[in-house]
């Protein structure tokens, strides 16, 4: 069938010589121009930019807090998404919604009410300081405000699997003499598995490459709270490219790693459901 | 497969048995739903209130003064509507053209075209912007001709993009069935080729003769516009294709196929049959390629160069008012912007019943 398409719908070449065209020169051509930068280097400049103390801070830092932070969205997801999916209550299309915000809200604009909602006199800091809870400018402000980013991807990914679940199998369950719990524990949330294990790799992924919100609430101090892609703007401002680069394909090199286990994840669950 | 046999709900009765099994004591589940509320209360709904508030904080008057009375911030407003919509038009053309290649050809390759389209989406906005820094800056590898002699690469593009925009011109224009092919159009693939290559010549000629560019001055790429909309197009790149490649799938080649054999050309084709069937997901591909456009920091942060009044966008002002501790001002441009996300959320759920099952934020969600 597709390759009759080929020979009846027009466009075929058209279309494919464009996004080869486009791909290339917005997409591969400049990530390549960082491996090439990164390539002229000799091993010990590489080892020596990626390899400081700060930068294992930073790197110490960035997966830390994004894990921290993928982790608690794991469950504040499920959390969520068994809400939305199975209870009813007023206003509950608005707060479906709503989980969208943090992808739809410019992560700056996060990140510095973040900033001014945790600090002394801000509206929950006026609480949390006198606690000794410092959610602005600490390492703690780091994982709140990537759990503000990354709370929509293991909501969406758990919410359709919820929604389209068997209930014979709870029904199977509960007949069985299972409580509710057990039910639930043995029945419901392995089922759940690979999409929580999807949303969390999603929200991993983008919590290892945020900026713009981290910028605002961490306070960017070297060993304390700077993660990698502040040390990258650091040495860019320093004109130190080689050094920038060499951290960039660091981090280049998970987050493709990360593309690629997501994209098997997914291909796992499918067949999974099958 | 049409958008109803999938959205197809189980009959009342059979819900209703269900809900009894499905059913959890009231205490969990008001004590759930409970604290599913104060988390989100927490962490959304505060903040997106306290924006307004701290906005509005000193009256209306001041928060209008804040807004239109600051030329910087007056011109990182205009700054972002220009840039946001030359990499959304251009995001737009490739999402379509992408989305109709993987979505009705079968080809080798195929897969990992998909994969390599969602790749910008695991770059790190600071990462992206580097790699702009690395080729097109002072030190980069176009760097030292572009400072000499930039503007000579200037006809060559305005060329290629006038041959480029006249392939699908021909291509719309050219009648399908070979059958219906008189004169030229026998020979579509020397017509195309042909074609192109005089328009590049006349643009090329054109430019040359009346010396539209000037020589020896350096083109600045980097800490200038054009960087701001490489960087805003490679970061919004997949959105308008992730979007259209499950709503193209499941609207199907039927009836594309139909109008080609009742005699239509591609242009009919494409603008009778495929844009009303892909409309929505355009639209929404488009509302959230937006907003990701015009909320885009780190990015641009790196390319921008951070000169006031210049090259700052408006999430760059913020970051510049918040470092000068004007709060209010820094509000009032965060509010704007906040406006702009609720604005998408609310388009966006109105036209989430719009799309076949299948479109939804990940593209792949329900199969």
């Amino acid at each position: 069938m597709a390759s009759v398409n080929r020979r009846v719908l027009p466009g075929f070449s058209l279309t494919l010589g464009f996004t080869v065209f486009y791909l290339s020169l917005l997409v591969l051509f400049p990530i390549s121009a960082c491996f090439f930068k990164a390539g002229s280097l000799s091993f010990e400049e590489f080892w020596k930019a990626v390899w400081t103390e700060r930068a294992r801070a930073a790197y110490v830092l960035t997966f830390g807090a994004a894990l921290i932070a993928a982790v608690v969205n794991t469950l504040l997801g499920l959390l969520i998404a068994w809400v939305l999916v199975r209870y009813t209550f007023p206003g509950k299309k608005l707060v479906d919604s709503l989980i969208d915000l943090p992808l739809a809200l410019p992560t700056a604009v996060g990140g510095l009410v973040y900033a001014s909602l945790y600090v002394e006199k801000g509206w929950l800091g006026q609480f949390l300081v006198p606690l000794g809870i410092h959610g602005a400018y600490s390492r703690f402000a780091i994982v709140l405000v990537l759990v503000f980013v990354g709370l929509p991807f293991v909501v969406r990914t758990v919410q359709p699997i919820l929604e389209d679940l068997d209930p014979e199998a709870e029904e199977a369950g509960a007949s069985l003499g299972g409580t509710r719990w057990q039910t639930f524990r043995y029945v419901i949330l392995p089922t759940l598995y690979p999409a929580l294990i999807t949303g969390f790799a999603l929200a991993f992924a983008r919590g290892v490459g945020e900026y713009g919100s981290v910028v605002f609430v961490s306070g960017n101090m070297p060993y304390k709270t700077e993660i990698a892609p502040i040390l990258i703007v650091a040495r860019l401002e320093e004109f130190a490219y080689s050094e920038a680069t060499a951290i960039a394909v660091v981090l280049l090199g998970v987050s493709f790693s990360m593309l690629v286990l997501i994209n098997l994840l997914e291909r796992w669950s499918m067949r999974h459901e099958r | 497969m049409s958008a109803e046999t999938i959205s197809e709900k189980p009959p009342a009765i059979a819900v209703a048995s269900v809900r009894k099994i499905q059913q959890d004591p009231a205490w969990v589940r008001w004590g759930l739903t409970f604290l599913a509320l104060a988390v989100l209360g927490v962490l959304v709904v505060i903040p997106v209130i306290n924006i307004f508030v701290e906005a509005l904080r000193a009256g209306v008057a001041v928060y209008w003064n804040n807004l239109f009375g600051d030329p910087d911030t007056l011109h990182s407003m205009v700054l972002t509507l220009t840039v946001v919509p030359i990499a959304l038009v251009t995001n737009l053309v490739f999402g379509v053209a992408a989305a109709w290649l993987i979505s009705k050809f079968d080809f080798p390759g195929r897969t990992v075209l998909t994969a390599l389209i969602d790749l910008p989406f695991s770059v790190s906005p600071v990462v992206a912007g580097l790699m702009f820094v690395l080729i097109f800056g002072l030190q980069g590898y176009l760097g030292p001709f572009l400072r000499r002699d930039g503007y000579a690469v200037m006809p060559y593009l305005i060329s290629l993009l006038a041959a480029g925009a006249f392939l699908p011109l021909c291509f719309l224009a050219c009648p399908v069935p070979a059958r219906a092919r008189r004169g030229f159009w026998r020979h579509p693939r020397l017509v195309a080729l042909g074609g192109s290559a005089v328009v590049f010549g006349l643009f090329f000629f054109i430019q040359q003769f009346f010396e539209l560019w000037p020589h020896h001055k350096s083109l600045k790429i980097i800490f200038a516009t054009p960087g701001l909309v490489l960087a805003t197009a490679f970061v919004t790149f997949p959105f308008v294709a992730r979007e259209l490649i499950p709503v193209m799938e499941a609207v199907g080649v039927d009836e594309e196929l139909a109008a080609l054999s009742l005699g239509a050309s591609g242009w009919q084709m494409f603008w009778h049959i495929t844009v009303p069937n892909i409309k929505w997901g355009l639209v929404y591909g488009i509302i959230l390629c937006n907003a990701r456009a015009m909320g885009e920091f780190g990015a641009v942060s790196v390319v921008s160069g951070h000169i006031a009044g210049k090259t700052d966008t408006m999430p760059l002002r913020i970051e510049k008012l918040f470092q000068e501790y004007n709060l209010p001002g820094c509000f009032a441009v965060a509010s704007v912007l906040t406006l702009l996300a609720i604005l998408t959320l609310v388009a966006k759920t109105k036209l989430e019943s719009k799309l076949p099952a299948t479109a939804s934020l990940h593209g792949k969600k329900t199969k």
